[in-house]
């Protein structure tokens, strides 16, 4: 009993040391991290970092392109992805089946085998360096595993509702928003959940396509703080509470759903 | 059923997208291995089967990736499961404690990966960092160094990172799979007098299988596909020791500007992946326990 309440302390400890180190650090002087790098800061809650921060480097503008491609990745993917489990839980079993198979197979493709042809087509496309761009590379990679969770989901929803749908002369369109869409909303909001942690933090794709800070998103912004600031921890971990704090914030308020749409994520991707 | 045809509007904005920025890359991916296209010429010739030649017999930092790969992908997911699978055992009931230290140790997962780089660089800076710190405090001095410095245990550093990461996430997916275990299992094991060990050998882990399937599956792709923590925190050195798979097909394509050749290591990356995620759906299979 005592050995299992102590591992669970030391787990514990192992989690909240490094991100309580990190809170201090970013109310810390450089010079102050060097000399006590692992102290109280000794000006107590110090904001100047964060002033700094939002004074030197575009910051605002890093967050509002991520608020932008997260939101519009989420909704879209979330949108597609329904349509198209709806879709084939309507469609004959074997056609149904197919559709389903075009999409699962995307899940066993990695990112970084298509990096090379997409970036190119991106040159293409003129789509480097633009949001649009993002967010159409962000909605076709993720449909898979969207397409997967909502299929599955959408399967044990009762025929007979559909059914007595169609008599009430419900066409596809108003059984789908009017039926389908309700009665998933519990997975509907997992599948946001989990998308939402992926596109928030999502680095590869901005790493590939956008050089312009202009476009930059907040972990691709703080991957370049590295260059810029080398060891400045203070100012790394500044931005790292930044990056996370929307995050953060949603975790305390919608812990459940975040546990949930991240374990369906992982136990069906 | 009749099925009207306008269903299959429903597919068209998702299928068009995934056509266009997924199916044609990946088509694209395979039709580039077989050239020495450098990515930005209109010019490009078919090289047959070179690239992958070259990868196996020609290429020995690419033959080094997998070594890395293979190390990285064992730490992680022998300790990701045993520390996943050891604590939901314990925070199995629901409690107001055991919410709560499910939550704390999940945190973890929702952060970005890039934070998650920065704040272990810190934790292995070899002089302001925490772990060499602790280690002096308690006299283990001996033991500290340059955790990420030093090429013979860099990727081993980077592979307890990943764990840090991730294993709450796993641990979730276990705490699931051992309540759904039911309870009469456990009384009847105990009206027969079974101990502990008997009881964990011959109830929880082979109705836990399904689970512990998922999860080390899980855990096996996700680790075979790293690449941002490695990305942020070493790049792939020192000397190249903690090059991995991911990392390798980026600089070859983005720094030495050979996108035929990178082509041809991703479509090995991918047959890789396919193989263990066949594996995976087989392992699930033949691991359908029913109550």
């Amino acid at each position: 009993m005592l050995f299992r309440r102590f591992s669970l302390l030391v787990y514990a400890l192992l989690i909240l040391i490094p991100l309580l180190v990190v809170v201090l650090t970013s109310m810390k002087t450089l010079r102050e991290t060097f000399s006590n790098p692992l102290g109280l800061p000794a000006d107590g809650i110090n904001i100047d970092n964060y002033v700094a921060i939002f004074q030197e480097q575009t910051m605002a503008g890093y967050f509002m392109n991520s608020v932008i491609v997260t939101l519009f990745s989420v909704t879209f993917t979330l949108l597609f992805a329904a349509m198209i489990a709806f879709g084939i839980t309507r469609l004959s079993s074997w056609l149904g089946n197919i559709m389903f198979t075009l999409f699962i197979l995307g899940m066993m493709v990695p990112a970084q085998v298509i990096m090379v042809p997409l970036y190119s087509l991106m040159l293409d496309l003129n789509l480097t360096n633009s949001l649009v761009g993002l967010i159409l590379v962000n909605v076709s990679t993720t449909l898979p595993i969207a397409v997967f969770i909502l299929t599955g989901f959408m399967k044990t929803l009762p025929k007979e509702l559909f059914e007595a749908s169609t008599i009430d002369g419900a066409g596809n369109w108003q059984m789908f928003t009017k039926v389908a869409i309700p009665l998933s909303l519990p997975s509907l909001s997992a599948t946001a959940i989990f998308l939402f942690v992926m596109h928030w933090n999502d680095l590869l794709y901005p790493l590939l396509f956008i050089t312009d800070n202009a476009y930059k998103t907040l972990p691709l912004a703080l991957l370049e703080f590295q260059g810029q600031y080398s060891t400045n921890y203070p100012m790394l971990f500044t931005g790292v509470i930044i990056a996370s704090a929307p995050m953060v914030v949603a975790y305390v308020f919608l812990q459940r759903f975040f546990v949930a749409g991240m374990t369906a994520g992982a136990v069906k991707g | 059923m009749k099925t009207s045809k306008t269903i299959f509007l429903f597919f068209v904005p998702g299928l068009v997208l995934y056509s266009i920025f997924f199916l044609y890359p990946t088509v694209s991916a395979l039709f580039y291995s077989f050239t020495d296209w450098d990515g930005f010429s209109d010019a490009f010739a078919f090289i047959g089967f070179d690239n992958f030649e070259r990868a196996f017999t020609g290429d020995s930092i690419f033959r080094k990736t997998i070594g890395n790969n293979l190390k990285f992908m064992l730490v992680v997911v022998v300790f990701q499961t045993i520390v996943a699978l050891a604590f939901a055992m314990i925070l199995i009931k629901n409690s107001k404690t055991t919410v709560f230290l499910r939550a704390l140790y999940f945190f973890p997962t929702i952060l970005s990966s890039v934070s998650v780089a920065f704040i272990w660089a810190f934790v292995y800076d070899p002089s302001l960092g925490i772990l060499n710190q602790l280690l002096e405090g308690i006299g283990l001095g001996f033991i500290a160094q340059n955790w990420l410095g030093n090429a013979n245990i860099a990727i081993y550093s980077l592979a307890i990172t990943q764990v840090w990461f991730h294993a709450g996430q796993m641990l979730i997916v276990f705490v699931a799979g051992l309540q759904a275990i039911p309870q009469e299992m456990y009384e009847v094991a105990k009206i027969e007098g079974a101990s502990k060990w008997q009881t964990f050998r011959s109830v929880t882990w082979p109705l836990l299988a399904p689970s512990a399937t998922i999860v080390v599956a899980y855990t096996t792709i996700q680790s075979f596909k790293a690449f941002d923590l490695v990305f942020a925190m070493t790049g792939g050195g020192p000397n190249n020791s903690t090059e991995i798979i991911a990392t390798y097909i980026y600089d070859i394509a983005f720094r030495n500007y050979q996108f035929g050749y990178a082509s041809a290591i991703s479509v090995i990356f991918m047959i890789i992946i396919a193989i263990i995620t066949f594996l995976q759906f087989k392992a699930l299979r033949s691991d359908r326990i029913s109550y």
